[in-house]
């Protein structure tokens, strides 16, 4: 028999990569560092954090649409991306601050010293001047990329082998990852747990070594590199899931017990999904904090999390083109409303300002979409497509 | 002073009937000492006051007056009081009409007056007098003052009796005379919790560290070892530089600096200036200055080593009595293992309270979870929702007490309609989609929290709870609990003997029974499982705005009062399983219970305490998923 290539069997993944072929240059060409001025950077650095959004709600939609898991604990596998990166940023930029003030002493410094000043300044704030053993590896790029997809896919190895062992499913398994987030964000709040407690890892936008290249031009780089992101995930999505092995994650998405029957490795697959849905949504995070400048704890709010899943929903979740629409239309959307830009609405002389009414608008688009549109906006496309073979 | 002022009067007035016999005695003291009662001096007054105090009623009144800054001089030298409605003399107790100045004596004297005076005060006819007399002596006393109250130990007054018995053993500790004396002292109050008795033995068993080459004299502890957890390695060197028999180590700063100063030609005594980022090359180059003199000495680190090794370093008790220091040793021993059970005892009761506000918040969300398998993301919002229906009625009803009254039906009555509206309008939607159910709600959550943050304002709103509630009821120093925490429990308690009775013995809880079981079945015997659910729905958000109004008494009310308990809530159903209002009590107790052991554990981080609390329910669902309690049955099967 023969096989449809790949492509032919997800035209989407061509269409997202022309789209987002079109929209990165669009963008560049529109960006203050290689072309017209049109975008201000900050506008720039918007767009390319969009894009990794949009990469975390694909992984998101593996979890959820594919395999049915409503997990509440994507954002701590976002978050601990972008600490892992955020260690090495802070720490490299920190040791050259430092190394440049102690090279104005006529003694050269000790390794030791040098140590010592880079750990006092990064921990001074939590009032501490050693540096914590979460940070062995932070003087090493490559470590700390690595430590990047290592981390969050342990967290999630561990906490999925203990969950689904146990058969926790549904709303339990819903309730647990939002404890496990929970539990990581007030671990990480804490001062002495090593990661500055609530200041968080700040001044990430400063890529050390690229110091002259400046903002302008970093934000369009990496704008191409969440670009790519989203499109090397997209494929590799849409290529897990394209398979047989796609198919039994779907049939244990409609019914887990059948499956199980039928001689499938039931946990093994819940837990390859769910491991290699948070790696691709620690690459996300990864690259999204150095876009964002600062991460502190309060990223990992569990409300962060649920606000994933109403981007997968109100996109429609279980195809993964619906995830991508849905983050970038409500993270889009959000950050129109409650950036003050919005105009206010007027009700018969009672002023409404969008800040203030966002969130009640998002809440009630939220509940209306789940009563009377369970695809999404992906579920236009349904329509579409019956009106054009009709 | 306050108070010897406001009692000065009093023993005035006692003395009037004796003021008219004349006191020689005070009369001659007074003139022959007339310099010093007008400028006294605090290293030689005390003679004086203690023969002042001999010449009987008349003197002690004397003296009172003086310390309270009562006492004045005429010119020919009598002594005057003014501290009643009339000036009187001092000696004679006659009104006294001729010009006086006041004295004012400086605090120091007017200590040792009060010293002197405490003695008298002990058997002073005045309970409140007597009571005051040995708050004194409880701050700071003498052998003669222990010596007095040993001789005033009996007393009318059963309390002041009990106090000064107490307090004479107390003193017997600090001041005894011999060994065997404070020795039983100790014994006789071993094992007691109370503050005062913990501050007596603190300072019998405060330490100093020495350092020696052979045992030293004085009542040593024990042995240390430089570099435990009792002595550092750094407090060890820092004794023996203060010692003197090891010169002070130098920190990298002050030999970076002192290396800085002697570089000749890009090297430092030889050693060439760009190898100095390695420690030892420092230390070689340091050391050839200091040979050649040209840096002070400072001792290197083999220095250093030896310096420890021929030293022991010893705790010495500051109390030079051994037998007494064993002794004290042992009671606090003692007196530390019954506080133990004393705090085990305080921490259950904050166990329990935390575990009935579980119990209240989570109460509503096991009811609709047991009955429909949906989980209510907008239950927190309904427990802000209470909190802020308390707030609004106690802006129109001024009478704390009656607000409350008021409050808390109509907390349900507002809670019960928007879960009642909540069901229609989305739940009923959604049947057999939990997942969807789930996200539904938390649309539902994210408006209502928004939605109050712009009627109320993003600042906490106070719900104040009234006077009868204020307060805390103690039992000792260790055991004590705030009135409004027994109200919540109480609360709580109403609340498990009200659902069970709806549950076991009305025609609605039999109903929500069976469609709990078997909606299927419950339907085909004519009930509406539509309705069952709408109800039960009702009555957990009801329920839900009772507690928001108990939380809202002791915590602050925000919009995100409600996210502060709904994850709690949630483990507390998960942790005590579906369906059983027993199972839901047995996990609010647990995670109750087992955040505040952890917290207990750890005063210092109740972040910390919170995070082992999460990880432990997480690793606990292990062993069991369904819950402690789990549902049996066909309906266990969803």
């Amino acid at each position: 028999m023969q096989r449809t290539p790949f492509i032919l069997r997800n035209p989407s993944v061509l269409a997202l990569i022309a789209v987002l072929a079109v929209f990165t240059a669009a963008v560049t060409a529109a960006s203050a560092a290689y072309g017209t001025g049109l975008l201000p950077t900050s506008m720039i650095k918007v767009l390319g954090k969009t894009l990794c959004l949009a990469l975390a709600a694909v992984a998101m939609d593996l979890v959820w649409g594919y395999l049915g898991i409503l997990s509440l604990g994507q954002m701590a596998f976002f978050a601990l991306g972008g600490y892992m990166i955020g260690q090495w940023l802070m720490y490299a930029r920190t040791e050259s601050i430092v190394a440049a003030s102690m090279a104005a002493n006529p003694i050269p410094p000790t390794p030791a010293e040098l140590q010592e000043g880079v750990a006092g300044q990064i921990f001074g704030v939590v009032g501490s001047t050693d540096l914590p053993w979460a940070w062995t590896f932070a003087h090493s790029l490559p470590a700390q990329l690595a430590l990047v997809v290592l981390v969050p896919g342990l967290l999630a190895l561990v906490f999925g082998w203990l969950a689904f062992r146990s058969r926790v499913n549904g709303v339990y398994l819903s309730i647990l990852t939002q404890a496990m987030t929970l539990a990581l964000a007030l671990w990480l709040f804490q001062n002495d747990s090593g990661f500055r407690g609530n200041n968080g890892l700040s001044g990430l936008q400063n890529i050390p070594g690229l110091e002259d290249v400046g903002q302008a031009r970093l934000s369009v780089w990496f704008l191409w590199a969440s670009a790519l992101a989203l499109a090397v995930g997209y494929a590799l999505a849409a290529w897990l899931m394209g398979g047989k092995f796609g198919s039994v994650t779907r049939a244990i998405r409609d019914d887990e017990t059948r499956v199980r029957f039928l001689g499938y490795p039931v946990e093994g697959f819940k837990l390859a999904v769910f491991t290699i849905a948070a790696m691709i949504t620690a690459i996300a995070g990864a690259l999204y904090y150095p876009q964002a400048g600062i991460i502190n704890p309060a990223e990992l709010a569990p409300v962060a999390s649920i606000y994933l899943a109403v981007w997968v929903a109100i996109g429609g979740r279980g195809r993964l083109y619906g995830a991508v629409i849905g983050a970038v239309v409500v993270s889009l959307l959000s950050s129109w409303f409650t950036g003050g830009r919005a105009p206010d609405l007027n009700f018969a002389g009672l002023r409404m300002a969008w800040v203030d009414w966002w969130q009640v608008a998002l809440g009630l688009t939220f509940v209306l979409v789940t009563l009377f549109a369970p695809k999404g906006i992906a579920g236009l496309f349904d329509i579409l497509n019956r009106k054009a073979k009709s | 002073m306050f108070r010897i002022a406001r009692i000065a009067p009093v023993i005035v007035a006692l003395l009037m009937p004796l003021a008219a016999a004349a006191n020689p005695a005070l009369e001659a003291v007074i003139a022959d000492n007339l310099d010093q009662i007008e400028r006294p001096s605090r290293q030689t007054v005390a003679p004086l006051v203690a023969e002042i105090a001999a010449t009987g009623p008349e003197g002690l009144a004397l003296l009172q007056a003086w310390s309270a800054r009562e006492l004045a001089l005429t010119e020919d030298g009598r002594a005057v009081i003014t501290s009643g409605d009339a000036p009187i003399d001092a000696v004679t107790g006659d009104p006294v009409t001729a010009e006086f100045s006041g004295l004012r004596p400086n605090s120091g004297v007017r200590g040792l007056i009060d010293g002197a005076l405490v003695v008298s005060q002990l058997s002073d006819p005045d309970p409140r007098i007597r009571s005051g007399a040995l708050d004194t002596l409880a701050r700071k006393a003498d052998a003669e003052q222990l010596a007095a109250l040993r001789g005033a130990l009996d007393d009318p007054d059963p309390a002041i009796a009990t106090r000064k018995a107490r307090l004479e053993r107390l003193l017997t500790i600090q001041l005894g005379e011999d060994t065997q004396n404070r020795v039983q002292a100790i014994r006789d109050m071993s094992g007691d919790v109370a503050l005062d008795f913990r501050a007596a033995l603190n300072p019998l068993l405060a330490t100093r560290i020495v350092a020696a080459a052979d045992e030293p004299a004085g009542n040593i502890k024990r042995e240390l070892r430089p570099g435990s957890d009792a002595l550092t390695r750094e407090d060890a060197i820092a004794i023996l530089v203060s010692d003197g028999v090891l010169q002070p180590r130098l920190t990298s700063a002050e030999q970076r600096m002192r290396l800085a100063a002697n570089i000749v030609d890009g090297r430092v005594a030889g050693v060439p200036v760009s190898t100095l980022d390695d420690p030892d090359a420092r230390d070689r180059a340091y050391e050839t200055l200091e040979a050649q003199g040209a840096v002070p000495p400072a001792a290197t680190e083999a220095e250093t080593e030896a310096a420890l090794q021929d030293h022991d370093f010893y705790a010495i008790y500051a109390e030079p009595d051994a037998a007494v220091t064993t002794a004290a040793e042992d009671a606090l021993t003692r007196t530390g293992t019954r506080l133990a059970v004393m705090k085990g005892f305080d921490l259950a009761l904050d166990s329990l309270s935390l575990a009935s506000i579980y119990f209240l918040a989570a109460i509503g969300l096991a009811v609709t979870f047991g009955v429909m398998r949906v989980i209510n993301m907008a239950h927190g919002e309904f427990i802000m929702m209470g909190a802020y229906t308390g707030y609004v009625v106690q802006t129109l009803i001024a009478d704390r007490t009656l607000s409350l009254v008021v409050a808390l039906p109509l907390a349900f009555v507002v809670t019960f309609a928007a879960g009642v509206l909540l069901y229609r309008l989305v739940i009923r939607h959604l049947a057999h989609r939990p997942l969807e159910t789930l996200l539904a709600t938390f649309g539902v959550s994210i408006a209502l929290q928004q939605l109050a943050k712009n009627i109320f304002g993003t600042q906490a709103r106070p719900l104040t709870s009234p006077r009868w509630l204020e307060g805390a009821i103690t039992v000792n120093d260790v055991i004590g609990i705030s009135s409004i925490r027994v109200a919540i429990f109480v609360l709580a308690l109403l609340f498990l003997g009200l659902f069970l009775f709806i549950m076991k013995r009305t025609r609605l809880g039999l109903e929500v029974r069976a469609v709990t079981q078997n909606p299927g079945m419950a339907a085909s015997m004519g009930i509406n499982p539509d309705r069952i659910a709408m109800m039960t729905f009702g009555l957990g958000s009801g329920i839900a705005g009772i507690a928001g109004v108990a939380i809202g008494l002791f915590a602050q009310v925000t919009s995100e009062l409600g996210q502060q308990y709904i994850v709690q809530s949630f483990m507390t159903v998960v942790v005590g399983g579906v369906g059983n209002i027993w199972g839901t009590l047995a996990g609010a107790t647990m995670i109750g219970g087992f955040s505040k052991i952890v917290e207990a554990l750890n005063p210092a981080n109740t972040l910390a305490a919170q995070t082992f609390m999460i990880l432990f329910i997480i690793i606990f669902i292990q062993f069991r998923p369904r819950g402690i309690i789990p549902q049996k049955g066909r309906a266990a099967e969803v």
